[in-house]
């Protein structure tokens, strides 16, 4: 079908007429079927589409014709609607697309040219059904650059990523630049940090230059450990020669001739995709010995993460690349200096690296004409929570948390009232409601008491008590903090009580200041990021929503009805029709009652789920008021003391 | 991580007095050579700092930050040029209250942390103290550091974040385990317990044979706790034949005997009272 894989090229102009070869042989092609085979859409089935696809099309004796290229691609972002299917150059965009609309789908598109409307995405509020990828409002708003090639290639194939020009930065900069061209070219692009905390990437590669020393490191942070955060993931798995790309260029601007990726083991594509690519790159001289033929040598290996959190820390990373448990060191001498095997070294997010080649190729002035004053380029979003699109989202800085959840995201689930967005991951802050205009950057989201964090995005809706949402994230950073400092372990530990205590309705009014009391000392005194923002959670919603905790404190009342120790339901008589819907969702059976007959809920067997008032939004027959004598519920085992040793 | 000062003679501030030292030393050491006290915990002479029990904060700045501060421990903190240190404000004393308090909630019948405690003013702790009894380990992590750079390495912390805990392999006995005590000697908290009855010495639920001086009796070391230093520091087996005050009055009476003076045993002083000493405790003895 087309040419077979290159062989090592022997000069970068070799790289170049390939490049273009194979873009032309492309763009040549009638019609191009992708199947999104990202982890969300593999979820939905969509492994079985594309068999279905590969079997349909051989069966038709149309998958030798050179006019059609099928392929399994990375994520499209739109997760949601998966699993999706795209038919280039049209852009033809099916949804939802089930093994069994695969014939029509050859029969009708494919064969006949024609658009199976039933199958096209609708949208929910104009109620019209959308033909093209980029007319659907989830995509318009989002400028793609470090996701710029996934969903168009098959991360398997590296023809496909140099049709896309893959590679074609690393020949410019190692065949025309210096690596203090290099630098200075990532330095004015502005580009920063985006694994969260916002660093120049220029500056960093400049100390990193600069430092004494012959051996030096580049490491590429792939341990994406938050909880609905799946950006590095989509990018290793859809996209990987961007991400080696990038850090062959990061290795020759620092002078590193050794990369690690650091990849979690429990992403298992994204491992499989990586391994492929890297071996590919090999094969075509892209990378080890002599890259290009430049004199420059420079290889990659993967180190894959035991899935602790705390080693997307860098310093921790570096520990565990190493051999050594994961824990952080003080950074007061940097990683550009001593790093890993304490030699100078680089470590850069997923996400950089792979936008370090486009700013190589459209040079800085491109990359900084995106953004706000000082977050220039875009950023990528992982959207979730209660909000109609799910899904992966790139858009330049500076967009509002308002476009992004509303327009992009579609609004809340069930059109239901927004109450907060969690950005950046479990040690980010929840920013509420009155924020919602706030442009998306590094200074205004730490302004706002978050961060920038991986870019994740959970949003919430009026069905979320924010004191559970502090809880299940201080939870979750206590399981995780790896222990090793005072404040960050013995801090958490006691959040934790404190919110298990408050939730259970024996919270005390003196709680609230003693938690921001305590969060304050583990803000200056912890020893990395993970301690210092571990309190974010607290205290954002502290600041935010107070009046939540004072409920909850004072009146022994969860306002969102989600704490069971201080809620009860019950059923409204007068408005119940009998539909049934609760009944049928309520897992304990605590509701009885015949169709179309009022139902009954027994107290007794019910467990304070809410599931029943989530479905009741047509009647609204389903009220939740404070559990009377809350204080009764005894207290909790102090969960945060674990076995300790006794020897 | 091993750390070089580079050696440039620099001039700081620490609680208002000029001190001198070189680039790259840590403040801790600085200090105290100035006579200045910081409090610190899990620093110690005979191991690399390591920050964990963040006591040793303190507040740096310089006149260049435009009144910007930070906190930072000084035991891990390397001298620059310039640094104004303070080493009681308001700030370092608010996060080491904090700190005794989480203790004092950790371990609410230590004897040494109720004292710390005591020392900033907590009787009793602002948090949910732990169900009693609780061991006394605050995780300062010294025993750890101490048995790695002795060499065996026998034990390390298991687990994560609140779970996290000092022990050997899977929670057992640890295989490498020398008997040394040199991690019972360290332990701030005295919370790892040694035993010593009939000859044997039992610490981390491993019993080990201890080894009796030839000429006196006295018990000296574990014979593996020989074994392995012996080997190790190149003074094979017959070093650990005799206790020291065996050693000393063989040595003396080697030497009397070619002086020719008379030698009487009561003048040559009494060996220690501890119930072991052993190469690690003559290392880490504060």
């Amino acid at each position: 079908m087309t040419t077979s894989l290159p062989a090592r090229f022997g000069v970068p102009q070799e790289l170049e007429a390939r490049c273009a070869r194979l873009k032309a042989e492309r763009e040549g092609k009638r019609l191009t079927i992708l199947v999104c085979c990202g982890t969300g859409c593999l979820a939905n089935g969509s492994a079985k589409v594309a068999d279905a696809f590969a079997r349909e099309l051989h069966a038709r004796g149309i998958d030798a014709d050179v006019g059609l290229a099928f392929k399994r691609t990375g994520c499209h972002g739109f997760c949601q609607r998966g699993p999706l299917v795209v038919m280039m150059p049209d852009e033809t965009f099916y949804q939802r697309v089930k093994p069994k609309d695969v014939p029509k789908i050859v029969e009708q598109t494919v064969v006949g040219g024609k658009v199976i409307a039933t199958l096209l995405y609708k949208d929910p509020n104009s109620k019209q059904r959308i033909t093209r990828y980029h007319e659907i409002p989830f995509y318009q708003k989002q400028t793609r650059v470090a996701m710029r090639n996934i969903g168009l290639v098959d991360p398997r194939d590296l023809r496909d990523s140099l049709a896309r020009g893959a590679y074609l930065a690393v020949a410019k900069a190692l065949g025309a630049m210096t690596p203090e061209q290099v630098i200075a070219e990532v330095d004015q692009s502005g580009l920063r940090g985006r694994g969260g905390a916002g660093f120049s990437t220029g500056r960093k590669w400049r100390s990193a230059r600069a430092a004494p020393g012959e051996r030096k490191f580049v490491i590429c942070n792939g341990d994406e450990g938050d909880p609905g955060a799946f950006k590095d993931r989509s990018i290793l798995e859809g996209d990987p020669h961007s991400v080696i790309e990038g850090m062959i260029i990061g290795a020759y601007a620092v002078g590193a001739h050794e990369g690690f990726v650091y990849v979690r083991e429990e992403y298992p594509l994204a491992v499989e995709n990586l391994g492929h690519a890297l071996c590919d790159a090999r094969a075509a001289g892209l990378l080890g010995r002599n890259i290009l033929g430049t004199g420059f040598d420079f290889d990659v290996q993967i180190s894959r993460g035991g899935g602790a959190f705390v080693c997307g820390e860098s310093s921790a990373l570096m520990k565990s690349i190493a051999g050594m448990v994961g824990e952080p060191r003080a950074k007061y001498i940097h990683a550009t200096d001593r790093g890993l095997f304490d030699l100078p070294s680089v470590l850069n997010n997923v996400e950089s690296w792979s936008d370090v080649p486009v700013i190589i190729e459209k040079g800085a002035a491109w990359f900084a004409a995106m953004g706000t004053a000082k977050s220039k380029g875009t950023k990528a979003f992982s959207l979730v929570g209660k909000v109609k699109n799910t899904g992966l989202v790139e858009t330049p800085m500076g967009i509002t948390l308002r476009e992004l959840i509303f327009d992009i995201g579609g609004g809340i689930l069930n059109d239901r009232p927004f109450k907060a967005v969690q950005t950046g991951g479990p040690s980010g802050g929840c920013v509420p409601a009155h924020l919602l205009d706030l442009p998306i950057d590094y200074e205004k989201l730490t302004e706002a008491g978050s961060m920038m964090g991986s870019g994740g995005m959970i949003v919430m809706d009026d069905r979320t008590c924010m004191v559970d949402v502090a809880r299940y994230f201080t939870r979750f950073l206590w399981d995780e903090s790896c222990g090793k400092c005072t404040p960050c372990r013995e801090g958490l530990s006691q959040l934790q009580i404190v919110h298990d205590r408050i939730c259970r309705g024996l919270g005390r009014e003196e709680d609230l200041p003693l938690m921001e009391r305590l969060g304050a000392v583990m803000e200056t005194a912890a020893l990395c990021a993970l301690g210092k923002s571990a309190n974010f959670p607290v205290k954002s919603t502290l600041q935010y929503f107070r009046d939540e905790y004072v409920a909850h404190v004072r009146d022994k009342r969860c306002p969102a009805g989600i704490c069971k120790d201080l809620t009860i339901y019950r059923i409204i008589d007068e408005q119940c029709n009998g539909c049934g819907a609760c009944l049928r969702v309520c897992p304990s059976k605590a509701i009885t009652g015949k169709p179309k007959q009022l139902h009954a809920l027994d107290q007794g067997l019910c467990i304070s789920c809410g599931a029943c008032f989530d479905v009741c939004t047509p009647m609204n027959a389903i009220a939740f008021d404070p559990r009377p004598h809350a204080a009764a519920v005894p207290p909790a085992a102090p969960g945060a003391a674990p076995a300790r040793r006794n020897s | 991580m091993s750390h070089e000062p580079s050696g440039r003679v620099v001039k700081i501030e620490i609680d208002g007095r000029v001190v001198e030292a070189r680039t790259g030393e840590f403040l801790l050491a600085v200090a105290r050579r100035a006579g200045i006290d910081i409090p610190a915990i899990c620093q110690h002479e005979a191991v690399d700092p390591a920050g964990n029990c963040r006591m040793c904060l303190v507040e740096i700045t310089k006149a260049s930050w435009d009144g910007w501060s930070r906190l930072v421990t000084a035991c891990l903190y390397p001298t620059e040029q310039d640094l104004i240190v303070k080493t009681h404000s308001a700030p370092v004393i608010e996060a080491r209250t904090v700190l005794c308090d989480l203790w004092l909630a950790r371990c609410p019948d230590s004897a040494y942390v109720q004292k710390l405690a005591a020392e900033f003013g907590i009787e009793k702790t602002s948090y949910q103290p732990a169900a009693v009894p609780t061991d006394q380990c605050i995780l300062c992590g010294l025993c750890i550091r101490v048995c790695e750079k002795l060499g065996p390495a026998a034990i390390y912390t298991v687990n994560r974040g609140g779970r996290k805990k000092v022990a050997g392999p899977f929670e057992g006995p640890p295989p490498d385990c020398i008997g040394c005590a040199a991690c019972a000697e360290v332990c701030p908290t005295s919370c790892i317990t040694v035993a010593e009855r009939d000859g044997t010495r039992t610490i981390w639920d491993k019993e080990f044979q201890l080894l009796a001086c030839t000429t006196c009796g006295r018990t000296l070391v574990t014979i593996e706790e020989a074994r392995y230093f012996g080997r190790k520091g190149g003074l094979g087996e017959s070093y650990y034949q005799l206790c020291d005050r065996c050693k000393r009055l063989q040595t003396a009476q080697q030497a009397t005997k070619v002086a020719g003076l008379p030698l009487t045993v009561g003048g040559l002083g009494e060996a220690s009272g501890r119930p072991f000493r052993s190469p690690g405790s003559l290392t880490t003895s504060r």
